[in-house]
């Protein structure tokens, strides 16, 4: 299993070197994409494989493909990697949405100058670093590559992106940069803690987590912080959320859909795999504050979502409210609730990137992601309309599709030992059903109207609102005219949003499988944490 | 108080048995039927136009026959073997938590199945003539399924979370079928609205279950209402107001009343299914579902009586200033939920009560719908009643069939409504001195203004004069499609719909009798609501036998004031403004919308935009601030990429050399 980790990892590095070398020609650019997708197919089923082998149950380790070698052994890190049930969700997320995303590239028009290829050698390397990072086992490997992930999606915006993506780009990378840099002042931190009372400076996450446990409250909190700074600003949590919005803005829709979907997690993993093990007591005091902001975050994001009126900054503040369960989840200390939220990272980037994908066909079509320029899509396009709601329902995580699974279990699990936030949090879902159906109003639903539908073709500014009774009934010359040229999905993109689909229903009634894997490496948290689920008042153990 | 002495003679619920094998072993068909009709309707779209329809009536037909089979089986058993469980599989299973999915079969759920199938099949039926013209009829019937779908579900499940699905489940059919009609911005407008107020109460249900979770550790009926006692007294009592709250949002009751009377904006179909038979009813099963719960919480039962109250009174008065036959229809449903939801809060006395007007008010309030739908059908789609007039001669069937139902309505000696609605005025009678008389005279009173807004819409519809003669039919909606013809053409509407007018007609008149005379009803539902207690055997604020008289006196009153008002003069076309001011206050819905506006959705939006400004100038504006300082100018963050990325590179190299050097020389890191 571990071999089947390795090339997991080393894989769409070695296949973005060969598609990035590729992109140099502009005959192999087809070629290249095929080959991307291809690749992103073999990572596919070699997750496959790797979730098919991990045993869960009693007495099973919680790390499993494990493999380690030396590295640089002047400070004792090795190139260690293995998996626990957390980090094999994710990386399987991140096989799932490769090919989707690639595929959806697919028929996306590129800014001048830029190949397909490019594009999948950017999407690939992100692949590739995001699978080490999930895996990683050693402290200073994972920083290396938290920082590595950086860079490609640094060029997937700043060279793919909107008009103002450079700004975006660089905003984006200043916040993950500085973020970054504070934790390595932890990273070094722990070495040396570990150098005093284990007599020999270790990077391995196993041996720092039984050390840095036993640290004292005073040492656990900055260690904790410097962890946290990083994990907040990538997760992100408010305040420190401001790059989302821009970069999820201008970054090209392919690229959104891993950042928002996939890279983001990575925040939500080092709190769970990073600040909850290794300084629990610095958790447990700090918790209060963390949930705080866990629940600002969740009326926050939604309240600005309620009022965006661009469709992609809109889902990146949805994002920051759903960012806010997960945190709730983690730091309230439950076993159901932090199964939530780990169910709710995965959960979070399908119906997140479902969300994405249709946005991005909308504007496939009308040219702009401003919500003003469309009105009563539904009408010219019920296809890509339905999807929208269905996106939309999983977003609002309605009973049925896969979110509402994460966000009961959050919401449940955090009742018992934090009442006033649970409520609060669960007020939300008021919240989100408000942002969610007046999008779907005004966007899809009403007369026809709105530049980008009705004006002339994708991008037209002309204002030609129509307002005119008579305008589009299914059986109105008009109207078909208008399907006809705004277009309704093809088949092709019909079949991108499938496989999200049937997740959706699936995991919304079956969520046994993913949660058994999952539950393993929450018990074992639950124990690094030093916490166990509270008793019913009547000494029922639960 | 009613419930107090009600408590001493609540006796301990028949035990859980589990399904074995037979009729009821398969009994997920019940759900699974619909759920498929819907499916195949919305994958296969408009390959599916030609017998979608067909499907969606079989499936329904399909689920009421196998409903009637289920329904006769549990008769057939003993008492004590009625309530079943027949658990599917562990949907969602955490460490301690177990939420099971899994059906409960027992006399209530069943007697809902039947009401949700057999009037859910009549009302497809119909549909298929009243969605004809409609090129959409195909996605209708999708939606209408998933309703029937998401609403079996609602009543069978065997547990607080089920519940929650087939809850939120009909709650989205309920948004997709008000906003049928996607061209009108309004349609849109009461959609959205439906769903956000319903979602209010959600949070309520939701709330409820994490308390049942945090003090019994399950959300499964049959432990929890088994060990309903260890709950804490405080946490009852939260409980149960929160699944009240979930009640009136679901229900549209006080103060969530306001989205109910907006979803008249959905086909009349929906109208008379979702917003008057079934889904508006879930609150009113959810509480007689939760008696184990309710019955120990006397302040949450009082609260519950209190709504009731409160609402029956409001959709009544309202009723009484509305022009729009849906709207009234609409606040009279309001009203009668109100009744319902008053005798369920009573405890033993009132839920055989109440879910026997549940049930003769699915009857004839579909019925009633059905007959709007068919005048409408008549009359261009119109809904305004002083456009209509002496449309009886027109519409023969629907007259006599909507006369019924109205009959029934206003609790016309013998018919349905008559015993069922004097079954909640004596119940709440014996509310207690000072109750039973609020309650009591709330009820009654609520009688004679029913007869009084039912009269006044006969009339204007169906007698006096044919004020429609000299009206061009006017467009529905600015956005609708279709010029509306050159005149108003009454006219009978086809078989598929008055066949189901007609059957619903024979319930009005019959099921109320039939529910009712030998506690019928009450005997049956007993292993699920526990023995009913008799309002004549307990004390009451006067002799509750009076009830009967004193009601059809008011009802005569109501009837012949409405006579006065408005049969014995001209209708006027156009609406009068210069009205009286509790006239106007009932036309502004007793203010609902106002103050929903004004307290909640107008500084909502003011917050909101705070929150931008917020955004983008104190968070973003101060992280840019520092990214400035640190990094020189803004315009110098911006400067090419190469050179960034350059400078970038350095700075992982310098930070790396820093990093080592700290490795090799830091030692003395306090630890």
């Amino acid at each position: 299993m571990s071999a089947v980790l390795l090339v997991l990892l080393l894989l769409p590095l070695v296949g973005a070197a060969v598609v990035g070398a590729m992109a140099r020609r502009e005959d192999l650019d087809r070629a290249a994409k095929i080959l991307g997708l291809a690749l992103s197919a073999v990572s596919l089923v070699l997750v496959i494989v790797l979730w098919a082998g991990f045993r869960t149950g009693p007495g099973t380790p919680r790390f499993q493909a494990e493999l380690s070698v030396a590295w640089i052994p002047a400070f004792g890190t090795r190139f260690a990697l293995g998996l626990d049930g957390i980090a094999l969700t994710m990386i399987a997320l991140l096989a799932v949405l490769v090919p989707i995303v690639l595929w959806f590239a697919w028929a996306e028009k590129l800014p001048a100058g830029r190949t397909g290829a490019g594009f999948t050698a950017l999407m690939l390397s992100t692949q590739g670093v995001l699978v080490g990072v999930f895996a990683a086992t050693d402290v200073f490997l994972f920083y290396v590559l938290f920082e590595a992930m950086l860079i490609p999606m640094y060029f997937l915006i700043g060279r793919f992106g909107g008009p103002r993506r450079q700004y975006a780009a660089v905003k984006f990378f200043l916040y993950s940069f500085l973020g970054g840099l504070i934790m390595l002042a932890s990273v070094i931190g722990l070495f040396v803690a570990s150098d005093t009372r284990l007599g020999e400076g270790t990077f391995d996450w196993a041996a720092l987590q039984g050390m840095a446990a036993q640290l004292p409250l005073s040492t656990q909190i900055p260690l904790f912080l410097g962890f946290f700074a990083a994990f907040a600003i990538k997760a992100p949590l408010v305040p420190f959320h401001t790059w989302l919005p821009d970069a999820g803005a201008e970054a090209p829709i392919a690229g959104g859909v891993i950042l928002l979907g996939l890279l983001d997690k990575v925040g939500t993993f080092g709190f769970l795999r990073y600040n909850l093990p290794l300084f629990p007591a610095a958790s447990r005091e700090l918790a209060p504050l963390l949930l705080t902001l866990a629940v600002i975050g969740v009326v926050y994001g939604s309240l600005l979502a309620a009022v965006q009126t661009d469709m992609k900054r809109f889902v990146a503040y949805t994002s920051i409210a759903h960012f806010g369960f997960i945190a709730l989840g983690i730091f309230a200390f439950s076993s159901q609730s932090i199964a939530g939220s780990a169910l709710y990272m995965v959960n979070h980037g399908i119906s997140t990137a479902m969300l994405f994908l249709v946005v991005g066909l909308l504007i496939r079509r009308g040219g702009t992601a401003s919500m003003t320029e469309y009105g009563g899509v539904g009408r010219v396009a019920p296809l890509l309309a339905g999807m929208f709601l269905i996106a939309g329902l999983s977003t609002i995580a309605l009973p049925g599709t896969n979110s509402f699974i994460s966000e009961f279990l959050v919401l449940l699990g955090a009742f018992p030992r934090e009442p006033v936030f649970s409520v609060i949090a669960t007020v939300g879902i008021v919240f989100a059903a408000l942002y969610m159906l007046w999008v779907f109003q005004r966007v899809m639903t009403g007369p026809l109207r709105g530049s980008a539908v009705v004006g002339d073709g994708p991008g037209a500014a002309s204002a030609a609102v129509m307002t005119s009774a008579s305008d589009g009934d299914a059986d109105d010359p008009s109207a078909r005219n208008l399907t006809a040229r705004f277009g309704d999905l093809t088949r092709g993109e019909v079949a991108v949003l499938t496989p999200l689909v049937a997740l959706i229903l699936v995991l919304g009634f079956f969520p046994g499988p993913v949660l058994e894997v999952l539950e393993p490496a929450v018990s074992a948290t639950m124990a690094e944490v030093g916490v166990v689920d509270p008793v019913t008042p009547n000494g029922v153990a639960r | 108080m009613a419930w107090t002495h009600a408590l001493a003679t609540a006796a301990p619920l028949p035990p859980v048995v589990p399904v074995e094998g037979g009729a009821a072993g398969a009994a997920w068909l019940l759900v699974a039927l619909p759920a498929l009709g819907a499916l195949v309707l919305f994958v296969g779209g408009r390959r599916t136009d030609r017998w979608g329809h067909l499907l969606g009536v079989g499936t329904v037909v399909a689920a009421f026959v196998y409903g009637v089979v289920l329904f006769l089986g549990t008769v057939a058993l003993p008492a004590e073997e009625q309530v079943r469980d027949l658990p599917l599989y562990d949907w969602i299973a955490v460490a301690s938590l177990n939420v099971e999915l899994g059906l409960r079969l027992d006399p209530l759920s069943l007697s809902f199945v039947l009401l949700i199938t057999g009037v859910g099949s009549l009302i497809h039926i119909y549909s298929v003539g009243y969605m004809s013209h409609d090129p959409n009829r195909r996605k209708f019937f999708a939606q209408l399924n998933l309703f029937v779908a998401a609403m079996l579900v609602l009543v069978l499940g065997n547990g607080f979370v089920t519940l929650y699905l087939g809850w939120e489940g009909v709650g989205l059919a309920s948004y997709l079928l008000i906003g049928f009609y996607t061209q009108r911005r309004s349609a849109g407008s009461a959609a959205k609205k439906a769903f956000l107020m319903n979602r209010v109460g959600d949070v309520g249900l939701a709330i409820a279950i994490f308390i049942l979770f945090l003090e019994l550790g399950t959300t499964q009926y049959a432990d929890v209402f088994a060990r309903a006692g260890e709950i804490s007294p405080g946490a009852l009592t939260a409980i149960t107001l929160l699944l009240l709250l979930g009640a009136c949002g679901k229900s549209g009751q006080f103060p969530l009343q306001a989205w109910l009377p907006d979803a008249m904006e959905g086909p009349t179909p929906v109208s008379a299914l979702i917003h008057a038979a079934t889904m508006v009813t879930a609150g009113v099963y959810l509480i007689a579902r939760s008696n184990p719960l309710y019955d120990l919480a006397p302040i949450g039962q009082l609260v519950v009586t209190i709504v009731g109250a409160i609402t029956l009174l409001i959709g009544a008065i309202i009723g009484c200033a509305y022009d729009d036959i849906k709207k009234v229809l609409a606040y009279s449903t309001v009203s009668q939920i109100g009744y319902m939801m008053l005798a369920v809060g009573l405890g033993p006395v009132g839920y055989a009560a109440a879910l026997a007007h549940l049930f003769t008010h699915g009857f004839f309030k579909a019925g009633l719908f059905l007959g709007a739908g068919s005048v409408m059908h008549g009359m261009a789609d119109e809904t305004d009643m002083r456009r209509y007039g002496g449309l009886w001669r027109h519409m023969p069937v629907t007259f006599w069939t909507f006369t019924l139902g109205y009959l029934a309505l206003i609790g016309f000696p013998f018919l349905s409504g008559y015993f069922t609605k004097d079954l909640i005025i004596e119940a709440a009678l014996t509310a207690g001195p000072v109750a039973g008389w609020l309650l009591g005279g709330a009820a009654l009173l609520a009688a004679g203004l029913t007869a009084f807004y039912m009269t006044r819409l006969m009339l204007m519809t169906f007698f006096g004069e044919e004020r429609w003669r000299d009206l061009r039919p006017r467009r529905v909606d600015p956005a609708d499609l279709e010029d509306p013809p050159e005149h108003y053409h009454p006219h009978e509407s086809a078989a598929s719909m008055t066949v189901p007018m007609i059957l619903l007609a024979i319930g009005s008149v019959g099921a109320g009798a039939f529910l009712v005379l030998g506690e019928r009803l009450a005997d049956f539902l007993e292993p699920s609501i526990g023995p009913t207690v008799e309002p004549y055997d307990v004390p009451a604020v006067f002799y509750v036998g009076l009830v009967p008289y004193l009601a059809t006196a008011l009802m005569l009153v109501g009837a012949g004031i409405a006579y006065l008002v408005v049969g014995r003069r001209t209708v006027p076309v156009e609406r009068p403004q210069r009205v009286s001011l509790p006239v106007r206050a009932a036309r502004a819905d007793l203010y609902a919308n106002t103050i929903n506006e004004s307290v909640i959705a107008r500084p909502g939006l003011w917050l909101s935009r705070a929150l931008v400004y917020v955004d983008n100038r104190g968070v973003d504006g101060a992280v840019n601030g520092i990214a400035a300082l640190l990094g020189g100018t803004s315009g110098r963050l911006r400067r090419s990429q190469t050179g960034f990325v350059r400078t970038y590179a350095l700075t992982i190299l310098g930070g790396s050399v820093v990093l080592v050097a700290a490795l090799l020389t830091v030692g003395g890191f306090p630890g």
